[in-house]
């Protein structure tokens, strides 16, 4: 009998269910505000916005210039429409495009960070402390606008690897962004990545030398604290050949009415034999009950598999924001190169997602593999769309694709868009997709095991997530299980 | 232990339960025929709580207290369990898993300390081998996939795993083949105590000679209309229902 196997799974479930308890009527838990003095841009967008957040980062001139390059595109271009999302226009005019908390000088160790921002992170569960080892994990905190401290660089480096935030980047490693900033996402690649190229402020850049295999989990925590602000962060990876690392991007907000924009780009880039897994939480505020306030999330992530034999694999458990508009994707440029996306999103009440992924296939013998598992509750809306593209010169090219649905109550509703484009003969391409309900006998099942109607809700979502699910850092499976549950509270029964 | 008192039910404004009086004391089997749609499922899916039924009328008591103030998980946490005519699946949760949940859920009801995965385990292996169930069937999803013998004997594990005070055995017997009826019947008596009570469910006089049957009950249209001992079940194996309808309609 294998009772390892039960044993360790069943240790699993407890914490589950017992973070289940402790959240039972506990809404969205991320959303106070910290009291701290913030240094901000004035409203609005224009070239002296723009030169102002250039300044305020002491950057050099070539990326001031690359600001403005997209600025001027930006102006050119007309805000997308043709996803399955409604909502008020956006005023880009009313936004805060820059603010920084205050700190006296930028900290030169951990000791000197703000202690209410310290707090602020404390209550997110999140250690910057470098002593706390056991957690594994080295961490990126962005607040606003600007990273406030990475832990763990220096053993990183040791090993040649740079785990830091985008600004010192580029003052520390000019010739790393200059090559590979914006080559995998151009800066007129889409309407939201402009605006993001004009006025980033911060993110994360990470570089994994030749043959290292990254020993711990790399970790970014976004927060939006400042009110009318946006988060345009811009995030970089760079696997070198024979290279591995594996990141996760978790992020939160405060609760407001009025609704805040996000327009983060990431870019991945993964050479000969290496691999990238990024792994998101999107935590980001969905927004009242009533559909009041919440991120606008609109959100350009793209990987390259840029050397042979290289594999990028996409993980992200959505539950936050008013709306999500989210495609990760891989280019499979080498050949034999690999592309993951493993997606859960949940909208509840009035929330709207429109997600999936893009998978193109230019090397030959490039495989992908799409799993995207769309749960909607109360009056929300969830979308998958997707599309695989085998190039004319992707000989042996293969993709499988599955699109699950479940809903929860008949207000909400789910959408499937599965594109396919294939111009090589020898490609395969498989799409499967189904949508089920969760049933009051099932409901009914479990509450005659004794199981509550909340517990047994976040039994079934978790049953039906649990293939992307597996594919999360360990670290991170308890939370995101536990988010599961917390975000759909109350949509049944 | 369970009495129930002129029980009426309707479903969708459309009246199933007609008048139901039915007392089970401790340590008792009661068995429930009846032809199909005379109401069986139906009074065993009113009495663990099911909300899709509107109880019109009567009474049920359980332990001395009136069940129609406990929700359905309340109820199992009083002891009560049903093994359903027709489990349900849950894709991608484990059965283990699924049980483990439900043991801790009725442990906390009850105010006892959550078990850990080492008492569990243990309780799971002595409860395996009593009806017979394969591990690998615990570690799948639960029910996906089951066919319908391995469904119903998983019932039966839940069962023992929660080793409830009042069992209603829905046509726990259908769907199973000759050996696997005297397994599970055996799992069942072996759990009997003085304590416990069954109320089965069956179309089959066979599962009554292997779980002897205090009384047995004969529902028609939603009421008792003959109660008797175990000769009851053979009377009707041998003569059908016939008889019994003619009897009614006679009364009538
Ligand atoms: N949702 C419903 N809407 C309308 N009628 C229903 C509904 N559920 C059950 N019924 C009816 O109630 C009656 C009793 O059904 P029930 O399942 O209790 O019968 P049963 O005695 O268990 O039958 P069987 O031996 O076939 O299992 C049947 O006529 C059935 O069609
Ligand atoms: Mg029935």
């Amino acid at each position: 009998m294998k009772s390892d196997e039960i044993q360790s799974e069943n240790i699993v479930v407890d914490e589950g269910l017992d973070i289940l308890e402790q959240t039972v009527r506990n809404e969205y838990k991320y959303g106070f505000v910290t009291d701290i003095e913030a240094d901000s841009a004035p409203k609005g967008l224009n070239e002296d916005t723009i030169r102002f957040i250039s300044a305020k980062k002491e950057e050099p001139e070539w990326m001031l210039e690359w600001r403005l390059k997209a600025f001027r595109q930006w102006l050119k271009m007309q805000e997308p429409h043709w996803a399955n999302l409604k909502y008020p226009a956006i005023d880009y005019q009313d936004i805060i495009y820059y603010s920084a908390p205050k700190q006296k000088e930028k900290p030169k160790s951990l000791d000197e960070i703000d202690p209410e921002l310290r707090k602020t992170f404390e209550k997110l569960g999140i250690s910057l402390d470098e002593q706390k080892r056991l957690t594994g994990v080295a961490v990126d905190a962005v607040i606003d606008s600007v990273s406030i401290a990475t832990t763990f660089k220096e053993q990183l480096a040791e090993q040649g690897i740079i785990f830091c935030s985008m600004s010192e980047a580029i003052q520390n490693h000019p010739e790393l962004v200059r090559q590979y900033l914006s080559s995998v996402v151009p800066v007129t690649d889409n309407y939201f990545a402009a605006l993001n190229a004009a006025v980033f402020s911060d993110g994360s850049f990470v570089y994994i030398p030749k043959g290292v295999r990254c020993p711990m989990e790399l970790s970014t925590y976004f927060r939006i604290n400042a009110e009318n602000t946006g988060q345009f962060e811009r995030t970089l990876i760079v696997a070198d050949e024979g290279s591995f690392v594996s990141y996760l991007e978790g992020c939160t907000a405060p609760m407001r009415d009025e609704n805040q924009l996000h327009a983060a780009v990431v870019e991945l880039v993964a050479m000969d034999n290496a691999e990238i897994k990024y792994s998101t939480v999107q935590n980001w505020y969905p927004g009242d009950k009533e559909g009041n306030g919440g991120i606008y999330n609109f959100v350009t992530k793209r990987g390259i598999c840029k050397g042979n034999h290289s594999k990028i694999s996409w993980t992200q458990v959505e539950t936050g924001s008013a709306i999500t508009w989210k495609y990760p994707s891989v280019i499979l440029k080498g050949d034999h190169s690999v592309g993951e996306f493993y997606s859960v999103a949940v909208t509840n009440n009035y929330q709207q997602a429109d997600t999936g992924t893009k998978m193109m296939h230019l090397g030959k013998n490039t495989r992908s593999r799409i799993v995207s598992k769309g749960i909607s509750a109360g009056f929300s809306q969830n979308s998958y769309r997707g599309l695989v593209h085998v190039g004319k010169n992707a000989t042996g090219a293969r993709n499988f694709s599955q699109c699950d649905s479940l809903l929860l109550g008949d207000k909400c509703g789910a959408h499937t868009f599965p594109y396919i484009e294939v111009k090589n003969k020898s490609g395969v391409v498989e799409h499967e997709a189904t949508t089920s309900k969760i049933g009051e006998d099932q409901i009914f099942y479990c509450n005659q095991r004794g199981i509550d109607t909340e517990t047994a809700v976040a039994l079934i979502v978790n049953g039906f997530a649990k293939e992307v699910m597996a594919h999360l850092p360990m670290e991170f499976a308890v939370e995101a299980q536990k988010l599961l549950a917390i975000s759909l509270e109350g949509s049944v029964g | 232990m369970l009495s129930i008192r002129n029980l009426h039910a309707n479903i969708d404004g459309k009246e199933i339960l007609r008048g139901i009086n039915l007392d089970i004391k401790a340590g008792e089997v009661h068995a429930i025929m009846g032809p199909n749609g005379s109401g069986k499922s139906t009074l065993s899916a009113v009495i663990a709580g099911r909300e899709d039924y509107e109880v019109t009328e009567g009474e049920i008591e359980f332990m001395g207290k009136n069940l129609m103030d406990f929700s359905p998980e309340e109820r199992a946490g009083e002891g009560i369990f049903l093994s359903f005519q027709y489990p349900i699946e849950i894709p991608g949760l484990t059965t283990t898993n699924f049980i483990k949940t439900a043991v801790n859920e009725i442990r906390k009801y009850r105010g006892q300390e959550p078990m850990d995965a080492v008492q569990f385990l243990k309780k799971m292996k002595e409860k395996m081998t009593l009806v017979n169930i394969d591990q690998s069937l615990l570690s799948r999803s639960l029910n996906e996939g089951f066919s319908g013998g391995e469904k119903k004997r998983n019932e039966i594990f839940q069962m023992a795993m929660l080793e409830p005070r009042l069992a209603i055995l829905d046509e726990t017997d259908s769907g199973l083949d000759i050996d696997a009826i005297r397994i599970v019947a055996n799992g069942v008596n072996k759990l009997r105590t003085k304590d416990n009570a069954v109320l089965l469910v069956t179309h089959y006089q066979r599962l009554l000679d292997y779980i002897i049957p205090d009384f047995v009950h004969v529902l028609y249209k939603g009421r008792i209309v003959k109660s008797g001992t175990k000769e009851l079940a053979y009377e009707l194996e041998e003569k059908g229902y016939d008889f019994i309808k003619a009897e009614v309609e006679q009364g009538a």
